[in-house]
């Protein structure tokens, strides 16, 4: 159960919260200078919404990865796994340690998640498009199954020019599958530059709602507004499909990332990894203020 | 990817003067009685009477591939997605990760091609007991034309790792494989013709995946078969008896894996021919090659018949059957011709 607002104990939680999510990034930057290139301006934007899912919202069972009644989590934009990977570790999915041969030679972590090595994650990604679908067959299984289960499922902004989920979106609607919860990390960037330049996608709430969804926005950086949105969902497995457009800065919390295109894929190292870590280690500082 | 009004039409066919469907295979007249049309929806019905994991999906085709007659007993396991075949595969193998045995149904042209990443994605590569249902394939629907051709689906999917790929021979066959289909592990491709194949087994046989059935035997050359192409080569292996050509027969179902036993017992008649109602690039006959030059039996006199590298012709199925040489005639007139006979 989410505190309520303006509780000491949501205060706690936010407090906690903001950790983990300094944790993902601080894992992030570490992970990436072993395989020797990562991610960082993906997994970033995503660190608010990843630390809300796995540490607030979701029902779930670290010792029972394969629980059915677990709440269920795709992520999409597979490409931010190096975020995911930590936290689930850190939950005690699998020992920590074994992040520190990411990517190298037989290891279970690769850029991409497989839901066959990795305990704890629900679904593989890495072809962006597919994760809506999956995550729609899921919470169907669900609901013809009787389970009360959540389905949640992270997509990248750019992500959304992929026809196949906009086929999800329409099957999800019109299947009035209340039990699936969608997240669009709106982080502004694709690869070769800014959405609104290479492929626009706006007006979102209007798209999703005009598909059949409840469509809210939120400031995808404030843990408040994140726990907000999830602690208002029921868990009627008919009903409108909720989407959440989070707004979020691609690369946030290292100020040379931030809505930078040269960070899709990228490797610290040297001075520039220790200040990155030191950067990081702070938490989330207001924009332009460093 | 095709209006209602297409869909209506492919599934009625042509009926015969009573109303009953006709062999539009036999170019000859010969074959001409009633035969069963789909048994998709209702045998997987009746398993799922039993099964609570059986769920069936579609594109917009329940009525062309009769996934309507599962959709009238179990509406609760049964999603229509509309014309999304992509969205339809993944959404299956979402489902197969929480314990179903999702059967995606579409004309195999797109269920392969349009769906093939799908495919090799999310059902393959996590290894889920998503059983993609390919129908009206080869060129069974004729002059419809390439868009609704499926005739390089082996090809593509036999590429694809630690994916089953069954043809599907007739009524009794469809019913035995999507029985055993229950407890095969992964993902499997089901490809079906078009719900009007002539009977080539009189009961439910025992099948095995993996393990060619061996339908007739003889000495002087072997057919190895698969799917539509079965039932032309028993007829054809008739007719070359007559003429003292003693040919064995096999239903080579699974195209992936191979029999290699079967194969094997193939090369030793001395002269193999692969019938496939499919492109010649890389699928039953490409396989049966592999296994031939690798295994030793180089020496086999071999032909890989099938359709070759260009689009076909508009036409009805029939006449683009006798085109190729892919009816009973053809066939025959093939294997004399790799036995110089």
């Amino acid at each position: 159960m989410i505190p309520r607002r303006d509780t000491p104990e949501r205060r706690t939680l936010v407090d906690a919260l903001a950790e983990h999510a300094v944790f993902v990034r601080t894992e992030t930057v570490r992970l990436s200078r072993i395989a020797g290139a990562g991610h960082y301006g993906s997994t970033f934007s995503a660190a608010e919404l990843l630390v809300s899912l796995y540490h607030a919202a979701m029902r779930i069972d670290p010792t029972r990865p394969d629980w059915p009644d677990r709440d269920r989590f795709v992520l999409s934009k597979g490409h931010a796994a190096v975020g995911l990977y930590p936290l689930l570790g850190d939950l005690g999915y699998f020992d920590p340690a074994l992040l520190d041969d990411y990517t190298r030679m037989g290891s279970p972590f690769g850029d991409h998640p497989d839901m066959k090595k990795v305990p704890g994650c629900d679904f593989s990604s890495g072809s962006l498009g597919h994760g809506l679908s999956a995550a729609l067959g899921i919470a169907l299984a669900g609901r013809m199954q009787g389970r009360d289960h959540r389905t949640y499922c992270m997509l990248g902004d750019g992500e959304l020019a992929e026809g196949q989920v906009w086929e999800a979106a329409m099957a999800a609607g019109h299947h009035k599958v209340g039990n699936l919860i969608a997240i669009v990390d709106r982080n502004q960037l694709c690869i070769d530059g800014f959405t609104d330049d290479i492929m626009s996608v706006e007006p979102l709430t209007d798209r999703f709602a005009s598909f059949g969804w409840d469509a809210r926005r939120i400031d995808g950086h404030d843990l408040d507004a994140i726990l907000d949105v999830v602690s208002d969902r029921g868990r009627d497995p008919v009903g409108a499909p909720l989407v959440v457009i989070a707004d979020t800065i691609k690369g946030r919390g290292v100020e040379r990332m931030e809505l930078s295109t040269h960070w899709h894929v990228g490797n610290l190292v040297g001075d520039d990894y220790d200040d990155v870590m030191t950067e990081l280690a702070a938490g989330l500082q207001p924009r332009g203020t460093r | 990817m095709t209006d209602q009004q297409d869909t209506s039409e492919v599934f009625r066919g042509t009926s015969g003067a009573d109303g009953t469907l006709r062999d539009q295979r036999s170019t000859d007249g010969s074959d001409t009685r009633a035969i069963p049309a789909f048994v998709f929806g209702e045998e997987l019905a009746d398993l799922a009477d039993h099964d609570p994991r059986i769920v069936v999906l579609t594109a917009d085709l329940a009525k062309a591939n009769r996934a309507n007659d599962f959709a009238d007993r179990h509406p609760d396991r049964f999603v229509n997605v509309g014309i999304a075949e992509k969205n339809m595969i993944t959404v299956a193998a979402g489902m197969a990760a929480s314990g179903m045995i999702p059967f995606a149904a579409t004309f195999s042209s797109f269920a392969a091609l349009l769906g093939c990443e799908q495919i090799r994605t999310d059902c393959a590569y996590p290894n889920l007991p998503v059983r993609v249902v390919g129908h009206h394939s080869g060129m069974s629907m004729g002059f419809y034309g390439t868009s609704h051709h499926s005739l390089e689906d082996l090809g593509i999917l036999r590429s694809i790792a630690e994916l089953t790929v069954v043809c599907v021979t007739d009524a009794n066959h469809l019913r035995a494989v999507l029985r055993a289909s229950l407890d095969h592990p992964g993902a499997m491709y089901l490809r079906l013709g078009r719900g009007r194949d002539p009977e080539v087994y009189d009961t439910v046989p025992e099948i095995e995946f993996g393990k060619a059935i061996q339908l007739r035997d003889g000495s002087d050359l072997t057919i190895l078969a698969t799917g539509s192409e079965v039932h032309p080569s028993l007829r054809a292996a008739a007719e070359l008896e007559q003429q003292g050509i003693r040919t064995a027969v096999w239903d080579m179902h699974t195209i992936k894996p191979i029999d290699v036993d079967a194969i094997a017992a193939a090369a030793s008649t001395g002269a193999v021919l692969t019938v496939e109602e499919a492109n010649r690039t890389n699928g039953l006959g490409t396989a049966v090659a592999e296994v031939l030059l690798e295994g030793g039996y180089g020496s086999t006199k071999f032909r890989r018949h099938g359709v070759p590298d260009e689009h076909v012709p508009i036409g009805p199925p029939a006449a683009l059957y006798a085109h190729y040489r892919l009816d009973a005639r053809g066939i025959a007139e093939v294997a004399r011709e790799l036995i110089g006979a």
